[in-house]
């Protein structure tokens, strides 16, 4: 990824920054410049608490290039308790029986590590919630 | 608008083309179009196509097939869709042809992947998916298709065996089809212990890498009859969108731009929907895309998309015939080339020539072109 394009991304990616209409209250993520629902520019950056439910998942055994150093590896989408669906790397998997359904919670790690352009992306990826977590 | 007709079809017999580039698949695609139409006249060329600049480093490809192909200096544009870009094309030379700017369009489609290696490949096709926020990831492609195929599975309560005969459909039918790539039987066991790519899809759920070009001739309906083959009349031709990234839609499982496309095409053709239509080539790219293609086309309710595969309904002697000549599975997926063959091969069975797998008294059949996981979707009827 671009350097500038990483920049532009790295509320987002960092910690899970997206935007609020305030015409019409409704959240996205990622984030919009513009609410596509009533085309409101008026958006605030609004900080997702980072928990949720797995949506679904999968494993991706054929990694696109710039992640073929950390496949194969688990990706899903997950349903944030404020309402919108991401989709994420999940970590912290090893061992464990993924569930649709499951209780995960967001954390920050290294999301590629081959760039091309010479630095490590991180951002975030999901974890199964720790226990006492909750 | 003018009423509008195929006159002329063209293809490349889908493979790996290791002696044939881009510029020359796209090419001899348009000229085979132009000898069954019997006219050497082309006005403009659409040229859909998705991975020309990402796979081989070539952009303003559409000049480059009309300069192959002795068509200097007409009208050429490349149309990008996605995976749908094939079915765009089509929809570009209509609406040329329609509109009046244009009478004799070609629309072409071309893809040539096999350069490259998986990794390659699997990059350039993420580029159809939100680069930001799925691709950026490394949520590639089959993965989207797997996560939507699991969770299809958890919702409905279906299994990985019920999509058995979406796969074992399209290889049947493209035993039949000279111009398929993938001419072999599967079984039930071959497509039950077939390699995982990304659970629950393996290889056997997946339309394959390949090379190829297809094209096809329009022209207004009030001049087709001086030329020598059936005319097959467009009846509709539509396009919807809906959100790039798959996770932004209220409901990932229900595809609403073929839901929109598909219903406006109905409305568009006269028809009183889906059970008027004799045979639907759908975007078989995975087999859960052809599940929830039924069902957002409303052939099937929601859930219910595999009980009609399992049914053997979607045989060419069923009521919902799909993948007649292999469909992107067995035919092969040359990506933005699909769309035209999907609309050629209507072409075919309309006009009584699909061979062992024509659907008897075919017609009106219907072609859907979808790019992005859902994200455009491009739907032609065509009648005879
Ligand atoms: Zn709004």
């Amino acid at each position: 990824m671009q350097l500038p394009r990483y920049h532009r991304l790295r509320r987002s990616f960092y910690r899970l920054e997206g935007t609020r209409c305030n015409r019409c209250d409704r959240l996205f993520f990622p984030g919009r410049r513009i609410c596509p629902d009533c085309r409101s520019q008026d958006v605030e950056p609004y900080q997702f608490r980072g928990r949720g439910t797995l949506y679904s998942f999968t494993n991706v055994q054929q990694p696109p290039r710039g992640f073929g150093s950390i496949g194969p590896y688990a990706v899903g989408m997950v349903r944030l308790e404020e309402g919108p669906l991401v989709t994420s790397q999940l970590t912290d998997v090893d061992g464990v029986d993924l569930v649709i359904g499951m209780e995960v919670e967001m954390v920050t790690r290294k999301i590629q590590d081959s760039s091309e352009h010479g630095y490590i992306v991180y951002g975030y990826k999901f974890r199964p919630l720790l226990t006492g977590a909750r | 608008m003018r009423d509008v007709g195929i006159i002329g079809i063209g293809q490349v017999p889908i493979s790996e083309h290791w002696d044939l580039c881009l510029r020359d698949l796209g090419a001899l695609a348009a000229l085979r179009a132009l000898e069954d139409a019997g006219t050497d006249r082309a006005d403009a060329i659409f040229v859909g196509n998705m991975l020309a600049g990402e796979l081989s480093g070539q952009e303003n490809l559409a000049t480059l097939i009309a300069d192959s192909a002795g068509f200097l200096p007409i009208e050429a544009l490349r149309i990008e869709a996605a995976c749908a870009a094939g079915g765009a094309a089509v929809r570009a030379a209509y609406t040329a042809v329609a509109s009046g700017a244009h009478d004799f369009v070609l629309a072409i489609g071309v893809e040539k992947m096999t350069d490259h290696l998986t990794d390659g490949i699997t990059s350039a096709l993420a580029t159809a998916a939100d680069a930001d926020y799925e691709a950026g990831h490394g949520v590639s492609f089959v993965a989207l298709n797997a996560l939507l195929m699991r969770r299809y599975m958890h919702e409905y309560g279906s299994t990985h065996e019920d999509f058995a005969a979406f796969s074992i459909n399209s290889h049947e039918n493209a035993v039949h089809n000279p111009n398929a790539m993938y001419r072999m039987p599967i079984t039930a066991e071959d497509y039950a212990t077939s390699t995982v790519v990304s659970d629950p899809i393996t290889i056997l759920d997946s339309a394959a890498i390949c090379d190829g070009a297809a094209a096809l001739l329009l022209c207004p309906m009030d001049q087709a009859a001086a030329f020598p083959r059936q005319t097959i009349e467009i009846a509709a031709s539509t396009v919807a969108t809906d959100t790039l990234g798959l996770a932004e839609r209220p409901d990932p499982l229900h595809w609403g731009a073929i839901d929109v496309s598909s219903h406006h095409a109905y409305e568009q053709a006269g028809l009183a929907g889906p059970a008027d239509i004799d045979l639907y080539e759908a975007h078989d790219a995975f087999t859960i895309v052809s599940a929830l293609s039924l069902e957002a086309a409303g052939f099937a309710r929601r859930g219910e998309g595999v009980t009609l595969a399992r049914e053997g309904r979607i045989a060419p002697d069923g009521d919902v015939p799909m993948s007649t000549l292999g469909g992107l599975k067995g035919r092969g997926h040359p990506i933005g080339a699909s769309g035209v063959y999907q609309v050629l091969e209507v072409v075919q069975q309309l006009r009584g020539e699909a061979g062992p797998t024509q659907v008897k008294n075919a017609k009106v059949g219907m072609a859907q072109s979808v790019g992005g996981s859902g994200s455009v979707a491009v739907t032609h009827i065509l009648k005879n």
